[in-house]
């Protein structure tokens, strides 16, 4: 850009680069952060379920609460909904355009996150602690 | 209050009923159906996880439902959907770096993506219905 070109954004902010939003890059970030880790914990939590498969409840519960595999498990769990949280709430921003039901959705879309994450991890950590 | 006035009338940006189907949008699409599916796949890996933790009766209530022939179509969907998201999101990490928006290279990315994931999660069933059939 030449400098004759009027610009509304000052010197400062054009050499930050953030735009209006400041921050706007953080769930981007995440979201292919949560990605990354997706793969390998997916792939791990794959192998882990077809070894359980077919097995009683005494030896999933028994294999579950190995310390490797719940940790596996709790790191899969974990990076999932933080993923999954965000995918969701881009699709209810692109979708949904009456403000009032986007944002209970949003509000929704995190409970719903965080209610599948806390329950999945206290049945890992159950089985885990052996209580 | 004041009226507020209707939107001018304004010629609407082409929306997906005016494109011809293509692969590369249709996986789009289906990557965030896949999404969607997966977000509440978590509701049946929450509820194993419980029932592993809560006991042999839990247990058995899950195994009931896995097992069904409903179960079973909706396990088989949710790997499918699984494998399918993951070798999308792959070929969105591609894409993160700037590769991969050829012409031949996004139609063979697509490609490969919906080849791989039902060719994996067939080879996937057939692995775990031969473990289950297999020593416990």
């Amino acid at each position: 850009m030449s400098d004759n070109v009027k610009h509304i954004r000052t010197p400062l902010a054009r050499v930050r680069g953030r735009g209006a939003a400041r921050s706007g890059t953080r769930d981007f970030w995440r979201q292919r952060l949560t990605a990354v880790a997706n793969i390998p914990l997916t792939i791990a939590a794959i192998i882990i379920i077809i070894m359980l498969l077919g097995r009683n409840q005494a030896a999933v519960a028994q294999i579950l609460g190995a310390p490797l595999v719940a940790i596996i498990m709790l790191l899969f769990v974990a990076s999932v909904t933080v993923h999954m949280r965000i995918g969701m709430q881009v699709i209810i921003e692109d979708y949904v355009h009456d403000e009032s039901t986007k944002l209970t959705l949003i509000m929704a879309n995190t409970f719903f996150a965080i209610a599948v994450a806390l329950a999945s991890a206290f049945g890992i950590l159950k089985l885990s602690f052996g209580v | 209050m004041a009226e507020i006035k209707a939107p001018a009338e304004r010629p609407l940006s082409p929306h997906l009923q005016i494109y011809r189907p293509m692969l590369t949008m249709m996986m789009s699409i289906v990557h965030r159906i896949t999404g969607i599916g997966n977000y509440f796949g978590t509701l049946l890996l929450a509820w194993w996880l419980i029932a592993a933790s809560a006991g042999p009766n839990a247990y058995a209530k899950f195994e009931w439902f896995a097992g069904s022939i409903i179960g079973r179509v909706i396990l088989f969907g949710y790997t499918w959907s699984v494998i399918h998201h993951m070798l999308g999101g792959i070929r969105h990490l591609i894409w993160d770096t700037g590769r991969g928006f050829g012409p031949s290279e996004r139609e063979w990315l697509a490609a490969a993506n919906l080849v791989g994931s039902i060719a994996i999660t067939v080879v996937l069933w057939i692995v775990g219905l031969l473990a289950m059939g297999g020593p416990r």
